[in-house]
Parts: C-alpha cells; structure tokens; sequence
C-alpha cells in the first residue's frame, strides 16, 4: 500500500470517526399535536442529514408546561429542545433561561420569519425560539347555512352581524347551533377566547399602573354579549366546551359558525374527517361595531434551547431543520400542502400553490391584524393579545376564567364575577409586588 | 340461625349486583369500544355502541408511533419493585406496632397516614433537586423509591389491621419454643397472614401502576412509564380520543387481566377479619 494511499485512508477513517464523535442523541419535549406528530414521523430525513437521532417526549400540553418549567427553574437538563408557546418564551428569555437563536445559519433566512410571530417569541430584539407553527383565530363557518339564511358574510364582521347570522342559522329541530364559542375554564381555553372577546370591546386586563380593569363598563358589555349570544344560540353546555368539544360539534354539522383557532381549519376542511368539508367559510375574527379592535389571538408553538443542555449545536441544527422552508416542501411532497404547518414563514404565503389552499389568505390575514404590543383600545403595560406575558398571569387569569365560566353555567351573575374577578386580580398583582 | 333467601331474591341481588357491576365497569367497556373506531366514529352524536365498521388501525398507529414494550417493561419494574420494597419494609413495621405496641404507636400510625394529605406538588421541587443532584432523574430507581414512600403508610395500616387479628399466643408459643425475631416472622406470621399480604401487595401493585404524578414529572426517555404512554395521546387542538382509548386499553389490560386471575385473593384478603 502506498504512502498516499495510507494517508489518505487514515483520513477518511479520522473523518468518520469525527463525524461519530459529533453524532448527538437529542431529546425533544412537545405536545401531541398534529403537526408535531407529522414531524416526529418525518424525523429520519434530519437524521440522515445530520447524523443525529432524535428521542421524543410527548404529552399533553398542561402536562408539558409543568414538566419543562420544572426541569428548566431546577436545570435538571431533561431536555435539548422544548416546545414552548409565546406566552413562556419572552418570560423565559428574560430570565436567562433559553439559549438566544442569534447565530442560525444564512440559508435558514430568519427574516423570512412572519414578523408577528418573530416578535412574539423575542425579548429585547432577541429571538429565544423558532416557531414551528403559527396561529390566529378566525370565524369558520357554513357556507351553506349561510345561503340558506339568505346573508352574506363579509370579510370582516362585526359582533353585531355575528349575532344576526347566530340567530339565522340557529335552528334546534336540526340540531344546529348557531354558533359555538369556547366557555371552558382555564386561561389558555375560555380564558384566552373571553380575552379576547374583551379587547375587541375596548377592555383591557390592566390600566398602566397594573390595576386591574374588571370594574369598567367594558369588560361587562363584552361579557353580557358574549353570554347573551350563547345562551340564545350556543349549544348547551357550553361553559364547559373547549377547542376539542367545539371542534367536534363543528365537524359534526352542529354549528352554524365557530370563532378559535386559524389551524382549525385543516381539521374541519379534511374529508375524513369532517361531515361539513365541502360547505366551510372563513373570514376575520369580529370586532364591536366603532371598535377599532378585533378579537383575534396570535399563538405560535416554537422550538427552544434550555441553556445549560450540553447538546447547543445539535440543537440548534434540529431546529433549523425543522423550521426551516425545506421541512415545509418536504412535508408538501408527502402529505399535500394543505397539511403543512402554517403561520410560520413569510415565503409559504407567497407560494402559489398554498395560495390555492382555501383557508392561506386568511389566516396570513388573521396573524398579520394581531399585535401584540397594542392588544386593545387603550395603553396596556403588558406584552400579549390572549395573554398577559407575565409569570403570574397564568394563574390569575385561570382563577378569573373559573369566575367567567360559572357565570356560563348560571351559577353566579356577571356582576358577581366581575366583582370576584376585580379583586383576585389586584390581590395576586399586589401580592407580586406590581401595585 | 341463618335467614333462608327465597329464589326471587336471590335473582333480585343478582341482578342489582350485575347492575351495579356493568355501571362501574362501563367507563372501561367505552374505552375499549372507541379503540376499534375510526377517529369520525369515536365522537359520533349520538354515539355509536356496537353497530360500527371495527377496526385496528388505531392500534397500528400506537404501535409504530411509541415503543409499548419499553413502557411496559418500566411499568412492571416499578410498580412491582416499589410494592416489593415497600412490604419488606412495612413487615417489620406492622410486626412492631401490632404485637409490641407503645403508647404512641396510635399517634404513629395517624401521623404516618396524615402524610398521605400533604399534595404531591407540594414535594415537587425538593425532590426533583434531590433526584437532580444523586443523578437519579429519569431513572427507574428514584420512582422505585418514591413510589414506596408514598404507598408505605397504606402498606403499613393494612398489615397492621391483618397483623392484628393473629392471637398473639401463637407468635409466644413460638417464642418459648425458642424462635427467633426473624424465624417469627419469617415462618410463624407471615404464612398465617397470606391472604392479608398477598391483597396488600396486589393493592399496592395497582397503586403504582396507575400513579401519574411523579411518573409524569420525573420521568423523560428511559424511564418513563405506561402512564406516560398514555399522556403522549392527550391532545388539547385535535381529535385523537380513539388512538387515545388504544393506548388507554393497551395500558390497563395487563393490570386488568392480573386483578381478574387474583381476584379471589384480593377479595378474601380484603374482608380478612370482617367477619368475627
């Protein structure tokens, strides 16, 4: 064997073997989702770019907040990527917590980013997490109701109109609801939608100095339409119904409209799936009529690093992977564009053919009216649409939430429940030392 | 004299009895329907029982998406290591209390068994740190242990109830026939106590099986048991309730199968004493 031979040999073999010595084991926490699922059947194509494998650990989102904040506040190091929301994110980057996505490679193109989305998962001009996918709230509803009821819905619809649809299309010897709005407790569940709702009628959680604003003419007005709305036309029940339980009502022929989340969408347009796929609507999340607001959320479920995991680069590669525009056409070419994760990147909208998907435009539209430093009408010291981006809001606003629902369930008046919801907010504000 | 039952009410009790029986059990019986339905099927309105195209595909998709027999393994192992520990550690506890009592051993046995009220997540970061800093997150050992401190106190109360209905003349017969503390134990009290450990353990066995705290929290890749299986199905945005029932059943059929082969002992180890 020659000496050129040998050497070059000797330097294959130093070349795999480096490669080896890199090829990290990484351990990825996320929700069970269908996107997220998507992903982790998909996951031997970054495997087989990169080396590194992939071990996952999924549960349910109530779960994952609780295991990750733990393992993060105690730096356990269970985790090389989390998936987290925008809400966690700016709160956890300003506390040292994530490793900044400062550094991605230019091929990812981080400002090909929907800005909505970038912001929202930033501090201080810093980006802490990669969003997956994206979401806003939108009204999904029956074309074909709609028809019958002889109205047309506009782009952007009013409370006021909504009601009038709701009251069209309601026709109970069908069992059809006019319409089917979330009232379960929780702050990420009825708590986000009756958020919302209140921004769109001018309400805010805090005046600039944290007080809270339960005890303005606003909040009330908000909750006696959206009761007065479903109590005349929702489906019984409904202090209880979440995402899912509207979801399947929908899906079902149940309701007339559904106002939540932009990647309903998919759910109700698949075939499989949906009795209704061939007669779904969309427009604009409404606004109460000279209420410059609308009621629409922003949400992104994004990929982070902990800071300490010992696995930094690889983590990061698995990110960029797994957000960039190449994991998007390679989920096309398998499963169809119209299962691709949405609201993410800037150049999917600009894709001729997610443009002939029915539901693109609006919810590029939907994420595009959201922002998050101006949520409502008037100032707020917070960050946030559906959310205050504080840790202690999560468990006020649950506590609040509970107060609201029972309100839906014709247990106490909106009254009683503004009065509750007033003092428990400034008494955790106070107690947290913002008052 | 023993009341003579006529045939009517017999067949009356019966039937209450199966009644009573099918409504416990039918939570579980729609569970195991949903796994055969498609995901359109499982939340029909108004729901479909029997009359629907079965199928196994959600049992497909479990099994090529998560690794069953890895959360089983880790089930087994520590459902069955914490309930073996904790009787070894609970026998000569409930020995103690029930043949040498003191005049604390009441406020003892009320005390162990006011652990019991304090919530887990009130613990959850002590011993998370704990476990983080003896390197034992995401191991089966820590929950091994964890596991049997949690179920020590209803370990030791049901052993010191069983205990207790043994004549203490016979452990002293023992004794004068020159038995040691571990031959007394070992081979005049335990066998007498049989039916009273065997449902203590089997109850226990349970305990651990289904626990979904510290499971959940202490647990990522390797450790991580059936009940962690379970969660990875629960889905706040879609509608997977058939999958979910799949890996529902596929987690609760190897403790079903063990209750109905033992119910016998569970049931006389039990009512162990109830009747004197």
């Amino acid at each position: 064997m020659s000496f050129k031979t040998t050497l070059f040999g000797a330097s294959a073999m130093a070349l795999v073997m480096t490669g080896a010595a890199f090829a990290e084991n990484l351990v990825i926490a996320t929700v069970n989702n269908g996107d997220m699922i998507r992903m982790q059947g998909l996951t031997d194509d970054f495997t087989e770019k990169t080396g590194h494998t992939v071990e996952w650990v999924t549960l349910e989102e109530n779960v994952l907040r609780q295991r990750v904040t733990t393992d993060i506040a105690a730096k356990g190091g269970s985790f090389d990527i989390m998936t987290i929301g925008m809400y966690e994110t700016p709160i956890w980057g300003a506390n040292g917590w994530l490793v900044p996505l400062d550094d991605l490679s230019e091929e990812y193109d981080v400002a090909d980013i929907l800005p909505a989305m970038a912001n929202g998962l930033s501090h201080e001009g810093t980006l802490y997490a990669a969003p997956f996918y994206g979401e806003s709230s939108m009204v999904m509803y029956r074309t074909d109701l709609m028809e019958k009821a002889g109205m047309e819905m506009p782009e952007a619809p009013t409370w006021q109109f909504i009601r009038e649809a709701a009251a069209a299309m309601d026709d109970p010897e069908n069992d059809i609801n006019g319409i089917c709005l979330r009232g379960k407790a929780g702050w990420g569940e009825g708590g986000a939608f009756i958020t919302v709702t209140g921004n769109s009628f001018g309400a805010r959680w805090f005046d600039e100095e944290w007080n809270a604003q339960f005890d303005q003419p606003e909040w009330k007005e908000a909750l006696e339409f959206y009761v007065g709305l479903m109590n005349d036309y929702g489906p019984e029940g409904y202090a209880t119904n979440g995402f899912n339980e509207n979801l399947s009502l929908f899906q079902q022929g149940k309701c007339g409209m559904w106002i939540d989340a932009t990647v309903a969408a998919s759910f109700v347009t698949n075939t499989n799936d949906s009795t209704v796929a061939d007669s779904v609507g969309f427009a604009l999340a409404p606004n109460s009529e000279g209420v410059d607001k609308k009621s629409n959320w922003l949400w992104a479920w994004a990929l982070a690093v902990p800071a300490g995991t010992q696995k930094e680069a690889a983590a990061k590669q698995f990110i960029e992977w797994a957000t960039s525009k190449d994991y998007i056409e390679l989920v096309a070419s398998k499963e169809g564009w119209a299962n691709v994760p949405p609201g993410a990147r800037t150049s999917l909208y600009e894709n001729p053919e997610y443009q002939a998907v029915p539901f693109a435009k609006m919810t590029l539209d939907s994420i595009n009216a959201a922002d998050p430093t101006n949520p409502t009408v008037k100032p707020v010291p917070y960050v946030g649409i559906q959310f205050a981006a504080i840790p202690e809001f999560a468990g006020i606003a649950t506590e609040v939430s509970q107060e609201f629902s029972a309100v839906y369930a014709g247990q106490q008046s909106i009254d009683e429940a503004l009065e509750k919801a007033q003092a428990l907010t400034n008494d955790a504000m106070e107690a947290a030392g913002y008052r | 004299m023993a009341r003579a039952v006529t045939q009517q009410r017999k067949l009356i009790n019966t039937a209450i009895a199966w009644g009573i029986g099918l409504l416990i059990f039918f939570p579980i019986l729609w569970t195991i329907l949903t796994s055969f339905k498609t995901e359109a099927t499982a939340i029909a309105d108004p729901p479909v029982f029997l009359n629907f195209d079965w199928t196994l595909e959600n049992y497909t998709a479990v099994m090529e998406r998560s690794n069953y027999a890895k959360f089983l393994w880790n089930s087994i192992i520590i459902a069955g290591g914490s309930t073996l520990l904790g009787i070894l550690v609970a026998v000569p506890a409930a020995w103690s209390m029930a043949f040498v009592p003191s005049k604390r051993t009441k406020d003892i046995l009320l005390w162990m068994l006011s652990t019991k009220m304090l919530p887990a997540v009130g613990v959850l970061y002590p011993i998370y740190l704990i476990c983080i800093k003896f390197g034992l997150l995401d191991s089966r050992l820590a929950l091994v242990v964890i596991l049997m401190l949690m179920n020590l106190p209803i370990i030791v109360w049901m052993l010191y109830t069983y205990f207790r209905e043994i004549p203490g003349e016979i452990l002293e017969a023992a004794r004068m026939d020159g038995a040691s503390l571990k031959e007394e134990i070992l081979y005049i009290l335990t066998p007498m106590a049989v039916p009273g450990i065997a449902s203590t353990l089997l109850l226990n066995f349970i305990l651990a099986w289904n626990e979904a705290f510290w499971t959940l929290n202490l647990t990522a890749v390797n450790a991580a048991p059936l009940t962690a299986f379970i969660a990875s199905y629960s889905s706040p945005e879609g509608l997977f309730f058939a999958k979910l029932s799949a890996a529902s059943t596929m987690a609760i059929a190897p403790i079903l199968i063990l209750g109905w082969f033992s119910q016998k002992q569970l049931v006389s180890g039990l009512t162990f004493g109830a009747v004197k």
